[in-house]
């Protein structure tokens, strides 16, 4: 007798849940602290270091995510490490988060008039005083809607690690519906709590993207 | 113990990675092509006088946008057979990505469609142009030139994404991988070299949109 969509279930799901959101977070946090660099590589002048940045962004923009997760883990895996499974993934997600983040950060930090920059030269600024009091906070703000946009796909996409066998939500809804044979029932619920993780994200950013745009119209 | 790398098996299995690229190519154009029908049909809805016929849109973009494909491929692959669909997994797949594509189509031909003024058709009509006229050249190709850049973007994600597809065992470059990975055990190898057969497809794709725009949509706008 298969045993009915619960509490005990429910509470499967849960934890499912916060795997995602550690991974999720990992990968962010991960993610925020490489693409920087691979937004400043990418606009730093050098002819050479602004080709292999732009290389290595067009790679991760021109291949599924779940392929970039495969390479990752069964690479890992030939090194001889053991690493654990969650350890795998968000290595995997880690690097497709920093080619994002730097891509979005790119395009930020050339929004940023040259004038800013031209200023802060000719009161005699070296470049890393330029880049953290000139430079980087205009361009944070206008890179936060997109940087959010990217949370919520970052979300979603963990949602992948399933299909190499870690358990964060979406497997955990793959369990519990092959155990109780409520496949809509369960993918409802797991659809549902993925949404409610990311909506009130996307609604933030969009709202975020309206203000910006009415401050840049005046 | 040392591991060497073959990509022997990858060379050997060439032929029907090739087969699994052209899967994979048409799967993402019947995915598109059902996603452009849901766009259009979602935008006339979305502008409709009926409150809940705009709500339903509405409902249904928030919802496709903020939950994972694969979570959503899961749910259709299931609830399909109940309303007395039976589909192979490879026809699941077009409707998932269809339906996933659809909701993006959505937004991205409503700003299309917003960016044309309407001083512009009503100029065109003062010029004489009879009605196809105006919406050819006034309306669409505007239109069409404004929304490029986007909706092909949205093709070659729609393309990666079909990878997902894989997870129902649909037809396509991914699950034609996962079966040289277990007849070989070769799993490195095989999807290393497959994330490469990705790129070239995302490269090519995006070569020819470019050309295509040069051809068709480059004219002076003032």
């Amino acid at each position: 007798m298969a045993p009915h969509f619960g509490l005990p279930e429910f509470g499967f799901l849960l934890r499912g849940m916060q795997w995602t959101v550690l991974l999720t977070l990992v990968a962010f946090v991960g993610g925020c602290t490489a693409g920087l660099a691979i937004a400043l590589l990418r606009t730093c002048g050098h002819k050479g270091v602004e080709w292999f940045s732009r290389i290595y962004i067009g790679i991760f923009q021109g291949t599924p995510l779940l392929l970039q997760l495969f390479v990752v883990y069964y690479g890992l895996a030939l090194t001889g490490l053991k690493l654990d499974a969650f350890v795998a993934v968000a290595i995997g997600f880690t690097v497709n988060a920093s080619a994002f983040l730097g891509e979005i950060w790119r395009g930020a930090i050339q929004a940023v008039p040259l004038g800013q920059t031209e200023a802060a030269m000719a009161l005699g600024l070296h470049y890393t005083s330029r880049m953290r009091d000139i430079v980087l906070p205009q361009a944070i703000r206008i890179s936060l809607p997109a940087t959010i946009g990217y949370l919520v796909q970052l979300i979603k996409g963990t949602s992948l690690a399933a299909i190499v066998g870690f358990i964060e939500l979406a497997r955990a809804g793959q369990i519990v519906s092959n155990q109780t044979f409520q496949p809509l029932l369960v993918f409802g619920v797991v659809g549902a709590m993925y949404f409610i993780l990311c909506w009130p994200l996307s609604w933030w950013g969009s709202r975020m993207e309206a203000r910006l745009a009415l401050a840049s119209q005046r | 113990m040392g591991y060497t790398l073959d990509f022997s098996v990858v060379w050997h299995a060439m032929p029907a990675l090739l087969w699994g690229c052209a899967g994979t190519l048409g799967l993402a154009l019947a995915g598109m092509t059902l996603a452009m029908i849901i766009g259009v049909a979602g935008v006339a809805a979305r502008d409709s006088k009926a409150a809940w016929l705009r709500a339903v849109v509405i409902g249904f973009v928030e919802i496709v946008r903020n939950t994972p494909f694969l979570v959503q491929i899961f749910f259709l692959f299931f609830a399909l057979p109940l309303v007395g669909l039976k589909l192979n997994p490879t026809v699941t797949a077009i409707i998932a990505l269809g339906v996933n594509g659809g909701a993006y189509a959505i937004e991205i031909i409503r700003g299309g469609v917003q960016s044309i003024h309407k001083g512009q058709v009503e100029a065109g009509y003062a010029l004489g142009l009879h009605k196809g006229q105006v919406f050819r050249f006034i309306v669409l190709k505007p239109a069409l030139r404004a929304i490029y850049p986007s909706l092909t973007g949205q093709f070659i994600m729609l393309t990666l994404t079909s990878s997902i597809c894989s997870a129902v065992s649909a037809y396509e470059l991914t699950s034609v991988a996962q079966r040289i990975e277990s007849d070989t055990f070769r799993s490195f190898e095989v999807y290393f070299s497959v994330t490469f057969l990705y790129l070239a497809i995302s490269w090519l794709l995006m070569l020819s949109f470019a050309l295509i725009s040069h051809r068709f949509l480059s004219y002076p706008t003032r």
